[in-house]
């Protein structure tokens, strides 16, 4: 064993976030005998201190820092102070997640190439090829153990599945499934789902994979990881000649401490981490680490989303079981003449009845609003998410009228949707209502989206440096030893739940900063 | 709220207080229902006022088939010192508006319809927001009301519903 580690030790690779960026890559680099020190700003919170409870479960462990918003999004308005649905603790966000894994389709690595120019759009290709990315996509199937991929068996449907199924088919749809879930379906390394149906809010049997209680505890096993927990980084350090040399953090007791490193690798999801890059701006970088392309923070996407609820004369009791367990595919092709480029997955969702009364129409009250929760237990559900455009006008910036804990500019988080992302909305909507008219629905309700919980893009990847922040291995082009290592690296968003792409792309990312410290590059 | 019951017994409720509206009965420093099914001891509202906030609450989100006692459990938190007075201002604000619509108080309509349209003309107001907002997570997270709604709650502890029918719908 060789962790803990000291503060002054310089040859550290620090890791800020432990969610499935940041989660993912320091075990891999412990795997590999890097030695890691990783700071999380949340607490450590494991199966059995997770709670069977949406609002509590939320309090314990959702990001409720200062946050503002701005744009003309519906979340903006009926969730001003909350634009992202985010965990602070160990593991991030995968103790929220539902667990939907799905590789990117081979077109969306290039959707500049692919979709042609779309006006107000800021679209640009990966530097990364599909072929590059595909044994990535093998290895993190396998470290996610996802259904239905390298011999796994797909999960039993759920009621809320049954409907849903049973309208796709009615309607034509070809390829409908119970999903490629990071859920076990058979007991191995986790055991198998039981179907308590709380996977939003931390999966107590841990059969969902979760970075929290798989790749962090694998990496401490090794003596070559270090994870500090209630760890919050203000601040990433440099020297004159613009590398960075450590960061600033403050401790449980608010206490700061300075963590030197030789790597600087940030995770901390895609509003705090060009946050965080904008808050260590010096006289050296005034706009910010990073940022001499000015696009730290621009081309925020949250994913086109939105919900489908339905009303049936017969009971379906979606509660039980799995939340997101069920997927219709055959909109997620890219086929223009439906009025919109890219496209997008249908996807079951079930909602407690405490979140239903929050979500289903936020603001809505009086009878049109009772009824429909008065037949809560005969709804079925379902989630839309699709490609929705970059734009250089969505934006993380600094709010300096609002500060947080630590005296710090608070986020504010601007996002306009896209008309692109509009018509792809409204014709999902009219897909999902279809699906469910198909299967005898006596009322549907096309939901608006909720605080995002796919956050991307805010540190784009680019071959050139002039149009993004991270090359194509998430280091930074104006800084060697700055990696970026979580959703914000995204160029495009593609059509997909975005965290098998994350997993997959720290997995590539441990292996190219091991061989350059390796060839001692870094 | 049902210990403050057994305090006042239903008969002195009833012969200390006078109507409020059809729902409810009001004296000094408290409001209970008709029924006195359910009785609130109050420090800082005017009984009247907390019997307006629960006809308020329901006439928000109605439901015919949730007792009062779950509406005036979901406001009772606004009985304190600090969010009072902007209780007292607010449904001052709507007693004011049923009588310029004809009525002696927001109380004494008798039609929901009535209050409905009172509660649509002031709905941007953020005394009707802050109250509507509450009700949210005051009146949907009781526990006691998700059995109302056939929410099942918590299910690890009964082993999840792999055995317990989570695909035992049959008439797909
Ligand atoms: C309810 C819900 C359901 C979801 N379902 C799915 C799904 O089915 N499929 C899917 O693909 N995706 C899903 N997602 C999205 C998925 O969880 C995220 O895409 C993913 O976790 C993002 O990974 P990340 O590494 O970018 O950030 P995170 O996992 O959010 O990790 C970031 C970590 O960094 C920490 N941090 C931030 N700032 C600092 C700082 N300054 N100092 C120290 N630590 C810091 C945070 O506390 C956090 O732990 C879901 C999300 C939610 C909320
Ligand atoms: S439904 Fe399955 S995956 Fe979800 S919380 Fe329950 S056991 Fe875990």
């Amino acid at each position: 064993m060789t962790a803990p580690f000291d503060l002054n030790d310089d040859q550290v690779v620090v890791i800020i976030g432990t969610g499935a960026g940041g989660g993912v890559l320091a075990n891999e680099l412990a795997q590999k005998g890097v030695h890691v020190v990783a700071l999380e700003a949340g607490g450590r919170h494991l199966p059995q201190d997770y709670i069977n409870d949406e609002w509590d479960s939320f309090g314990q462990l959702a990001w409720l820092d200062a946050r503002t918003t701005s744009g003309d999004w519906r979340v903006a308005k009926d969730f001003s102070g909350l634009p992202a649905w985010i965990v602070k603790a160990v593991g991030g966000t995968t103790t929220h997640w539902a667990g939907a894994s799905l590789r990117f389709q081979d077109h969306e690595w290039k959707a500049a190439t692919t979709y042609g120019p779309v006006q107000g759009a800021n679209l640009l290709d990966w530097p990364i090829d599909p072929a590059e990315m595909a044994p990535y996509y093998d290895k993190a199937e396998d470290k996610l153990g996802v259904t239905r991929t390298g011999g796994r068996d797909g999960l039993p449907g759920n009621n809320n599945y049954k409907v849903f199924e049973a309208g796709a088919k009615a309607l034509g749809y070809k390829q409908v499934h119970t999903g490629r879930m990071a859920i076990n379906s058979a007991d191995g390394d986790r055991v198998a789902c039981k179907q308590t149906g709380f996977c939003f809010q931390g999966c107590k049997w841990g059969a969902k994979w979760s970075s929290a209680y798989t790749d962090i505890p694998q990496g401490e096993a090794t003596g070559n990881l270090e994870v500090r927990d209630r760890a919050h980084v203000l601040k990433i350090e440099h020297d004159d000649s613009g590398r960075v040399t450590g960061v600033l953090y403050a401790d449980a007791d608010g206490n700061q401490h300075l963590q030197k490193a030789r790597v600087v690798c940030v995770a901390g999801n895609s509003i705090e981490s060009p946050r965080l890059l904008l808050n260590s701006a010096s006289n050296m970088f005034p706009d910010g680490l990073a940022n001499s392309s000015g696009q730290v923070g621009r081309n925020y996407m949250r994913h086109m989303t939105g919900s489908v609820y339905a009303m049936f004369d017969k009971p379906v009791k979606m509660w039980r079981g799995t939340t997101m367990a069920g997927i219709i595919q055959d909109e997620s092709r890219h086929d223009p003449s439906r009025g919109f480029v890219g496209g997008y997955e249908l996807e079951t969702l079930a909602l407690g009845l405490p979140f239903m009364a929050a979500f289903l129409d936020p603001g809505g009250w009086g009878r049109e609003f009772t009824t429909a929760l008065e037949g809560y237990e005969n709804m079925a559900g379902m989630w839309i998410v699709g490609e929705d455009m970059p734009q250089e006008t969505n934006r993380i910036t600094l709010n300096h009228d609002v500060k947080d804990q630590y005296g710090l500019p608070a986020p504010n988080v601007h996002f306009d949707d896209h008309p692109n992302d509009v018509a792809m909305r409204n014709h999902a909507y009219g897909q999902g209502m279809a699906v469910y008219e198909a299967v005898g629905a006596t009322r549907v309700f096309p939901t608006p989206p909720y605080p995002s919980t796919h956050n991307l893009g805010t540190n784009r990847m680019s071959e050139n440096p002039r149009d993004g922040v991270v090359n194509k291995w998430g280091q930074t082009h104006d800084i060697a030893n700055l990696f970026v290592s979580d959703g914000s690296q995204f160029t495009t968003g593609a059509a997909e739940n975005p965290t098998l792409t994350i997993v997959a792309l720290a997995i590539r990312q441990a292996d190219h900063i091991a061989a350059e410290l390796g060839r001692g590059t870094l | 709220m049902l210990e403050e019951r057994q305090k006042l017994t239903r008969r002195t409720l009833l012969s200390r207080g006078v109507a409020a509206g059809a729902a409810f009965i009001v004296g000094t420093g408290f409001v209970t229902g008709r029924d006195a099914a359910w009785a609130m001891e109050l420090e800082h509202l005017q009984p009247t006022t907390m019997a307006t906030l629960i006809q308020m609450a329901r006439d928000i989100y109605p439901h015919d088939h949730v007792a009062d006692a779950f509406y005036a459990a979901a406001v009772k938190g606004y009985d304190d010192a600090e969010r009072a007075p902007i209780i007292e201002t607010g449904i001052a604000g709507l007693d004011a508006a049923a009588q310029g619509a004809g009525f002696a108080s927001y109380l004494a309509t008798g039609w929901e319809r009535d209050r409905v349209d009172l509660l649509r003309a002031m709905e941007d107001s953020a005394f009707f927001q802050t109250v509507r907002g509450g009700l949210v997570t005051g009146l949907y997270n009781q526990k006691a009301v998700w059995p109302l709604f056939g929410y099942e709650g918590e299910s690890y502890s009964k082993g999840g519903y792999i055995d317990r029918g989570f695909d035992d719908i049959t008439w797909v």
